[in-house]
């Protein structure tokens, strides 16, 4: 008699972020519309049920999002009385503070961390609590579920605090806060699972559909407004869904006929490439992920 | 539609296994792990191509260590500075490994890993054979209770698959291993081969128990805390006066509805009216379930307060015995007042006595010691500003362990165990 996997890993879930209520005085929950980013306000909602979750959901805007993402967004807001606060890239390059990359490679994936800790600083955030897993990539392997942030919001990955047991040490200075990762144990089947067990709804992205989209470095990417094409690249019709949301420049997606859960499950259990492969702002460089969590990413 | 029927059924009611690895520099954990997880298959094909793409920089073959270094400077350096988190599942079971380094530097890794793992994997070098940090490793695993240890007798290729070699080893080891009370088990391996990792290799025809995955998806492994009678602190209150749920995570025990419980430092006693979590009703949780619980009458408990059987004879105190690692840099420091966070709850420690000091080169206590300083294990005597319900950490993991914080620099300097009250 013990709990199964799914079982153990809600209850760590829900545990870290009951902690995180009780200990912070302004925690924000970062919500991108993503898989991850639902699960976590799941494991939220029923951590204070029948309350209302007792603090914001924060998503940093790119302005680049799939239009699918924000109707979701809306309306999980709105039925689950939650309150939605939005800082967008957008009004940090119009305040010169972030710069548009330019050329075919252009995103605002860099450019979030900007208006990200800028957020933070002006909400007086002290934990933010992010979807972050541990198995997306070899820098995530290496956090913490309480994950410190100097006054510059910056990740200290060589010189971070042991953490042991359920105990978190949640002490900073003034000025500093916590990214704090209440799914970091869980993998990508995990998450499917549960969104399976749990029947949570989930943006159409995720399901086969029929999309325009462009091959690029052997990455499929949605055409958007916002891709930035070369002469020779013309879209094409494919039948495809997301296995990861994030920038609609960015984004890879996939071409797969799974249009239930069940078949998502059972493409990813046989899927050769990690969740991220499809992530052109991972494939910058091999420590990509490492540079912009130093520099105070998701 | 039956591959998805089948991943579905079996993979919603998995069993999951915590396990860390150990070992001193150069035995090939990191190469260990990757090899664990290359040929179980749960490594992807852009991984791989990672893989080959650094590798081919430094002109050797696929160095699967590269899988779990994880940080530009552990590449640069080869060496692997932070615990590393990896997951893997086969059809029988799933895994989460805490690969921790072996530098001694590192140890506070080690005690790290192992304070979440049901099992320790414990490398030794062949040509080595057992060492210092042999000692000290198995001390910890079994020091954070660990009940399974694995000796994995790796790089067994380089002394010819020798069965002389191995047992001078597992004899060798007899000694570290007498005062403890952990299941043991050796196995012959070469992680850069592939022998015994995930599959029996022919070339030791001598061995004849499990490969380290059969025996890993195999091992029966004890529940922890659930035959202990019930415990919860309670982690906070949701709703207001009349109708509160009191939400938190059993730490041990088995609960049911109706079942009346004592709350902890008052001594006054409630019923549970009603388990829930979220939508569901629940007619029985278990040690390790976040739930919220529904008291009869009307009560005001808060975070902090601990819920347990009526039976549970809970005493609170103001002085601990416990086993600590000392994880700072800067030595432990007498009468200076440090922050002990227990469960969910703070106060403030100071050192009374360093009872006693392990020598890692024999084991033996050492008696008389002034301080204690990084990576040091010892056993101190706490007075605490408030009393704390002292479990012993061999009872209830989850009660009986501490950390402790400086209020200066806000760093955990230590993590302890209590091993009993005074």
């Amino acid at each position: 008699m013990s709990l199964n996997h799914l079982q153990q890993l809600e209850a760590e879930g829900i545990y870290v972020i009951r902690e995180v209520a009780w200990r912070f005085k302004r925690p924000v929950l970062l919500f991108s519309g993503g898989k991850d980013s639902i699960v976590m306000f799941h494991l939220a909602r029923k951590a204070f049920w029948p309350e209302p979750i007792p603090f914001p959901l924060l998503h940093i805007d790119t302005g680049h999002n799939f239009p699918e993402t924000l109707a979701y967004r809306d309306r999980l807001v709105k039925e689950s009385n939650s309150q939605l606060i939005v800082r967008s890239v957008e009004d940090s390059i119009a305040q010169g503070k972030a710069v548009e990359e330019t050329g075919i490679h252009a995103s605002r994936n860099k450019l979030q961390t900007v208006t990200l800790l800028d957020a933070l600083e002006e909400l007086q955030v002290d934990a933010a609590l992010g979807g972050g897993r541990r198995d997306e990539e070899k820098a995530r392997a290496k956090e913490r579920f309480f994950s410190h942030r100097d006054d510059f919001g910056q990740w200290d990955p060589k010189n971070q605090r042991p953490e042991l047991w359920s105990l978190y040490n949640s002490h900073h200075a003034e000025d500093e806060h916590f990214r704090v990762f209440p799914i970091s144990n869980w993998t990508e089947m995990d998450v499917w699972q549960y969104i399976l067990r749990e029947e949570i709804p989930i943006p159409s992205l995720y399901f086969s559909h029929e999309r325009p989209v462009i091959e690029r470095d052997g990455i499929l990417l949605a055409d958007s407004p916002y891709l930035v094409k070369t002469e020779d690249e013309r879209p094409v019709l494919k039948e495809v869904r997301c296995r990861t949301i994030g920038d609609m420049t960015c984004t890879g997606v996939t071409v797969s006929p799974a249009s239930s859960l069940d078949e998502i499950i059972a493409e990813v259990a046989a899927t050769r490439v990690t969740e991220r492969g499809g992530r052109a702002d991972d494939k910058r460089s091999e420590s990509a992920m490492e540079d912009r969590k130093i520099a105070g990413y998701f | 539609m039956t591959t998805s029927a089948i991943t579905h059924n079996s993979y919603l009611d998995m069993d999951l296994l915590r396990f860390t690895t150990a070992g001193s520099v150069d035995d090939g954990k990191s190469t260990l792990i990757g090899r664990l997880l290359y040929d179980s298959k749960s490594i992807f094909d852009d991984q791989v191509a990672d893989l080959e793409k650094v590798s081919s920089r430094t002109g050797e073959g696929l160095n699967l260590a590269l899988l779990t270094d994880g940080l530009r400077a552990e590449r640069e350096q080869g060496i692997t500075i932070d615990v590393a988190y990896r997951y893997f599942a086969t059809p029988k079971r799933k895994f989460i490994i805490a690969d921790t380094p072996g530098h001694l530097q590192y140890t506070r890794n080690m005690v790290t890993g192992a304070s979440t793992a049901d099992l320790a994997i414990i490398l030794i070098d062949a040509k080595q054979g057992v060492v210092e940090q042999t000692r000290r490793h198995t001390f910890i695993a079994n020091l954070l209770g660990i009940e399974h240890i694995v000796v994995c007798i790796n790089k067994i290729d380089l002394v010819d698959y020798d069965e002389a070699v191995f047992n001078r080893i597992v004899a060798d080891f007899d000694m570290v291993k007498k005062e403890l009370n952990t299941d043991v088990t050796f196995i012959p391996v070469s992680a850069l081969k592939g022998d015994n990792v995930v599959s029996r290799s022919e070339k030791l025809p001598w061995y004849k128990g499990p490969s380290l995955l059969q025996l890993l998806e195999g091992i029966q492994v004890r529940v922890p805390d659930a035959g202990e009678l019930f415990t919860f602190p309670i982690q906070g209150r949701v709703g207001q006066n009349g109708n509160s749920r009191y939400t938190g995570r059993i730490s041990s025990g088995v609960l049911r509805p109706g079942t009346t419980v004592r709350v902890h430092p008052s001594g006054e006693e409630t019923t549970v009216e009603a388990i829930e979590l979220y939508q569901e009703v629940k007619q029985e949780a278990l040690p390790g379930e976040s739930v919220s619980l529904q008291l009869s009458g009307v009560q005001l408990f808060n975070r902090g307060h601990l819920l347990a059987d009526a039976e549970a004879k809970i005493r609170y105190t103001r002085h601990v015995l416990v086993d600590t690692c000392w994880f700072s840099e800067t030595p432990l420091q007498k009468n200076h007042s440090y922050i002990l966070a227990h469960v969910t709850g703070e106060t403030s420690a100071v050192v009374a006595q360093v009872e006693d000091k392990i020598d890692f080169g024999n084991l033996e206590r050492l008696k008389g010691e002034q301080t204690i300083g990084v990576n040091d294990i010892a056993t101190l005597s706490l007075q605490l500003e408030e009393e704390i319900p002292a479990i012993a950490y061999r009872e209830n993991r989850t009660l009986g362990s501490i950390i402790l914080i400086d209020p200066d620099t806000h760093q955990t300097v230590a993590a302890g165990m209590i091993i009993n009250r005074k």
